[in-house]
């Protein structure tokens, strides 16, 4: 596979571009790799995943006769004498943006050939998304000891259990996988692997900076689809 | 042959004033449900944040304004049929809302 970027005449920008890109037999996406390209492709498959999964809640929620259990006490922690409401979502909200932001500093120092920090941001960015399973953990504990199932429970409309479960087991199950892979890739960083271009285990692809802004991507999704679940599930 | 492509270089104002941003508007949204707001205004303040943090996210920290006009048209188009599912389900609940209650609470 050659990439003949430079070789290609004219490259127009804009809507012309676009038009120019599709109507001919050629690359589409000129300046993004095909790892890149692909990442992007499954992360729109993984956009309808979630889409639908909130479609579906809203689908429940509005046709739920019961009242739907109130969010804001339901996740509310018992601190310094208090119910704090959504304390634990709001520190995982802040968790997930901070990993987001390292994240994003560990793909341009990626670019700058700095392998050290690279590496560190991407374990920092590691840990503070397995700190984010972990809470998330802990407050699937909570709510089960506290009468919460799929089937029901003991704050309102049965359907809140079913959603609350697949929605947030769903995202966990992405930030896990992310983890995963943030480690992986900081190994790859730390080892050298990107920078003297050394075939991967099990694809035998060579090694390049580009796998970290592709990872990168995976990443910010994850904290994408937490907005999501932030607004319409637990503050609405 | 990665060498070749156009890689995302930028400076590192950009990600932090992001960063901040983000930050900012998740502390805004919080602040909704802190100071009770209700109905309408409740639900256009979370749905306006929400929409500024995913924009930023998407367009700095996921490169999509560097990107070519291509890459995002394909991202961003497909996901507008979101909304139509969004009016069909919307119909549909209602009127099985209005069905249970006909039925099963007043009958």
């Amino acid at each position: 596979m050659t990439d003949s970027i430079t070789a290609e005449p004219s490259v127009k920008t804009g809507m012309k571009g676009m038009v120019d890109d599709w109507s001919s037999d050629q690359r589409a996406f000129k300046t993004a790799t095909w790892d890149k390209s692909m990442m992007w492709l499954f992360l729109l498959s993984d956009i309808f995943i979630f889409g639908i999964f909130l479609v579906a809640y809203m689908a429940a929620r509005m046709a739920a006769v019961e009242p739907w259990p109130d969010t804001s006490s339901v996740f509310a922690m018992h601190m310094f004498g208090k119910d704090v409401p959504l304390l634990l979502i709001a520190i995982m909200t802040f968790i997930l943006i901070s990993s987001s932001g390292t994240m994003a500093l560990a793909v341009k120092f990626g670019y700058e050939r700095n392998r050290k920090v690279t590496a560190i941001l991407l374990i920092v960015t590691a840990l503070l998304g397995a700190s984010f399973v972990g809470m998330q953990a802990f407050e699937w504990t909570k709510l089960i000891h506290e009468g919460v199932r799929p089937w029901g429970n003991p704050f309102g409309a049965a359907q809140f259990g079913a959603t609350f479960f697949m929605i947030t087991g769903f995202h966990g199950t992405h930030v896990t996988i992310g983890v995963i892979f943030l480690v992986i890739t900081a190994f790859k960083v730390l080892r050298g692997d990107l920078e003297h271009r050394r075939p991967g285990f099990l694809t035998g692809r060579r090694g390049r900076y580009d796998m970290v802004e592709v990872v990168g991507l995976y990443w910010h999704f994850v904290d994408l689809v937490w907005v999501f679940i932030f607004a319409f599930f637990y503050l609405w | 042959m990665a060498d070749h492509q156009a890689q995302q270089h930028h400076p590192l104002s950009v990600y932090f004033w992001v960063w901040g941003w983000l930050f900012i508007l998740s502390i805004a949204s919080y602040m909704v449900d802190i100071l009770g707001f209700e109905s309408y205004l409740k639900w256009s303040l979370i749905v306006t944040f929400m929409l500024v943090k995913a924009g930023l996210i998407m367009a700095v920290f996921m490169h999509m304004v560097w990107e070519r006009l291509s890459l995002t048209a394909i991202i961003l188009t497909p996901p507008a049929v979101l909304l139509v599912a969004v009016a069909i389900f919307a119909l549909e609940s209602d009127h099985i809302a209005s069905s249970r209650i006909q039925y099963f609470l007043m009958g």
